[in-house]
């Protein structure tokens, strides 16, 4: 997990550089200090299950098993990009890894996950699908929509919000009248409970017990995770609605640090090895960079595929 | 010799939903009091029994959720078919049908595939007031990335259904209100429709009447008191509201030179106004008159009968338009 962490902090940190020298445009939305909650939950997943997104979903997607190189393309908006450059940084797709997104609308992934989680209970499949959103999708109304169909029919869906404590620049207690978010979601008869989405251990085993809560058939489960992102909300925000000093005392809790620091205590990681990892991270992001570059763009005659489906009706 | 039963429009749809619910098991039905209660137009009556509530769902008044979780399980490959209860309700789902249903298969560079049907009821006529009556058909076939069916005819209503779920992409069909009761002959083998072209219904030589959904049969009803005059209209029905049939339109203008649009919607912005600009683009020089609109009046609908049918498109108001193109 501490590699799967560094992934993704590499990759943003070089995505910023490339968004600085314009190779990456468009809302770009950083995960940076998050990471342990993607990394967490998808290592509590198998490959079956299904994960839906929003747009701050990097870690998600990296954390997920889509290849950088996929990802980095998308960012540079190149046909080789894994929504072909149609998407970019807000709408990364892979249905081979049953990853459906990528969704910028706050709040509209939530019934996707229903969805996707009635049609497997209806085809008999024992998979769960797996929708993370933020603190501020908790307050529109398709939020209560979805927890309340999922609750009321069962269906094997494990919420996760990211509660970061802002919703852009809203912080939570300005926007939400129960600012206890678990406490919500317990108001629809759903299991739920906090997690410190800081450590990374942590947020594993919770997602261990409430996949496989979800998997035994007995509802939606619904996961707070307390997090915080380091970075503003996007390339264009100044972030100045929030304490410098707020963000300094999280970041003494970066949770990349503090799992190489618990690694380190018990031997299980030294700095060979955390050298070799960070080598061999930064050979990955060279390479996904270096394809990005080097990968065409659809062409301008193929701008109207994929409005509708080339296949004929089967 | 096939025989032909007369069947109403409301059943025509119903036997539909109950053929594609027995021929593919993907095929669910789902919506608000579409189960024990029978559909809130009766359209789905007896099939919560026939089927059960797997296959029949009654959902919460939740137009996001349980349109969007019809989006999630058409990806997740079952064979969805949503009805929301009026036009006017969708305006809760739009955020999911085009942010979703219709732009996730761009968006994805073609990977998400979104299988799904939505009906609804659309139109007035029936005294129900602004919240129940509107005609936004016109708005939702603006939208790249959806197919918008209106079947007007009891057949179109028994044999649209199919080939929409057959379509890997989103398709919306609108139901006008005042149809369900209508009643026509129905072939005992009716199947499946072309959801592609436009349709002649009446033809004729000296102006085509466009119309489409509950606008057929007052293009048709003024076909007919044009014909006392001895003006012989021909009479298309569009069917197909996205994307729009021009081939079949624009070939009718040709041969009649004058057309008439008649649609429920607004005039601006309507779907009447895209038709007429198609018309004025590929035929201007066959034209031997402007292309005329009869629209509904630029209100929120009525309650009061009187009030309701003078917005509304009304025979009278097509002849009116007719005689003013025919010199
Ligand atoms: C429906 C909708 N309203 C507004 C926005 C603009 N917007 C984008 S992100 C955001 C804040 C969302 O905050 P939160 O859900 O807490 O997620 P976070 O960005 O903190 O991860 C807003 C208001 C949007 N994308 N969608």
């Amino acid at each position: 997990m501490l590699r799967e962490m560094l992934r993704v902090r590499r990759f943003e940190e070089r995505c910023v550089e490339l968004y600085s020298a314009q190779r990456i445009r468009g809302f770009m939305h950083l995960y940076v200090g998050e990471e342990a909650v993607a990394v967490g939950v998808c290592d509590a997943l198998d490959p079956q299950d299904a994960v839906v997104s929003t747009y701050r979903e990097h870690g998600h997607a990296l954390a997920r098993g889509m290849p950088m190189e996929s990802l980095m393309a998308e960012m540079f908006g190149k046909v080789t990009g894994c929504s072909r450059g149609r998407g970019g940084s807000m709408h990364l797709f892979d249905v081979a890894r049953r990853f459906y997104g990528g969704n910028a609308i706050v709040g509209g992934g939530l019934p996707l996950a229903v969805g996707l989680a009635l049609a497997d209970r209806m085809r008999g499949q024992t998979r769960v699908t797996t929708c993370f959103f933020g603190d501020g999708a908790v307050a529109e109304g398709v939020f209560h929509e979805s927890m309340n169909l999922a609750a009321l029919w069962r269906l094997p869906v494990l919420f996760v919000c990211e509660n970061n404590l802002y919703a852009m620049g809203t912080a939570l207690a300005r926007h939400q009248a129960q600012t206890d978010l678990a406490l919500r979601a317990a108001g629809y008869g759903m299991v739920s409970w906090a997690v410190d989405g800081m450590d990374v251990d942590a947020v594993a085993s919770a997602a261990r017990r409430a996949v496989a809560l979800v998997r035994s058939g007995t509802g939606p489960c619904f996961l707070e995770m307390r997090t915080y992102r380091f970075r503003a909300h996007s390339m264009y925000d100044s972030d100045r609605y929030r304490d410098k000093a707020e963000v300094e005392a999280w970041k003494q809790r970066d949770p990349l640090p503090a799992l190489a620091l618990r690694l380190r205590a018990d031997g299980s990681l030294d700095d060979e090895t955390w050298q070799a990892m960070e080598a061999e991270v930064a050979r990955e992001v060279d390479a996904a960079v270096e394809a990005a570059e080097a990968a065409p763009t659809e062409p301008v005659e193929d701008l109207t595929r994929f409005v509708r489906s080339e296949s004929a009706p089967s | 010799m096939t025989t032909t039963t007369l069947t109403s429009y409301r059943v025509a749809v119903r036997e539909a939903l109950r053929e594609a619910m027995h021929r593919d098991e993907r095929v669910f039905l789902m919506g608000e009091d579409v189960g024990a209660y029978g559909g809130s137009f009766g359209v789905s009556l007896g099939l919560l029994e026939e089927l059960g509530p797997e296959r029949v769902r009654d959902t919460p008044l939740s137009e996001a959720a349980f349109v969007g979780a019809g989006i999630g399980a058409a990806i997740g490959g079952m064979r969805p078919v949503v009805e929301v209860m009026t036009v006017n309700f969708s305006l809760l789902a739009l955020d999911q049908i085009l942010n979703n249903a219709a732009t996730l298969l761009h968006m994805s560079g073609g990977q998400v595939n979104v299988p799904l049907v939505v009906r609804m009821t659309t139109g007035g006529g029936r005294q129900l007031a602004a919240q129940h009556s509107h005609s936004l058909e016109g708005w939702y076939a603006a939208i790249p990335g959806l197919t918008v069916l209106a079947p007007a005819t009891v057949a179109d209503a028994r044999g649209m259904l199919w080939p929409a779920l057959l379509d890997p992409d989103p398709v919306l069909i609108f139901e006008h209100g005042g149809l369900y009761n209508v009643e026509e002959p129905l072939a005992d083998d009716a199947g499946p429709v072309d959801i592609t072209r436009a349709a002649v219904r009446r033809p004729g030589t000296d102006v085509t009447l466009i119309a489409y959904g509950g606008t057929l049969s007052v293009a048709l009803a003024a076909a007919d008191l044009l014909a006392d005059d001895g003006v012989d209209a021909e009479v298309v029905d569009l069917r197909v509201l996205r994307p729009l049939d021009d081939e079949t339109v624009v070939g009718s203008v040709r041969r009649t030179h004058r057309a008439v649009v008649v649609d429920e919607g607004w005039r601006t912005g309507s779907l009447a106004a895209e038709v007429s600009a198609r018309i004025t683009e590929q035929a201007f020089y066959d034209l031997d008159a402007p292309v005329q609109r009869v629209c509904s009046v630029e209100v929120p609908m009525p309650y009061a009968r009187d009030l309701e049918q003078a917005a509304l498109p009304q025979p009278g108001r097509v002849v009116d338009a007719v005689r003013a193109v025919v010199g």
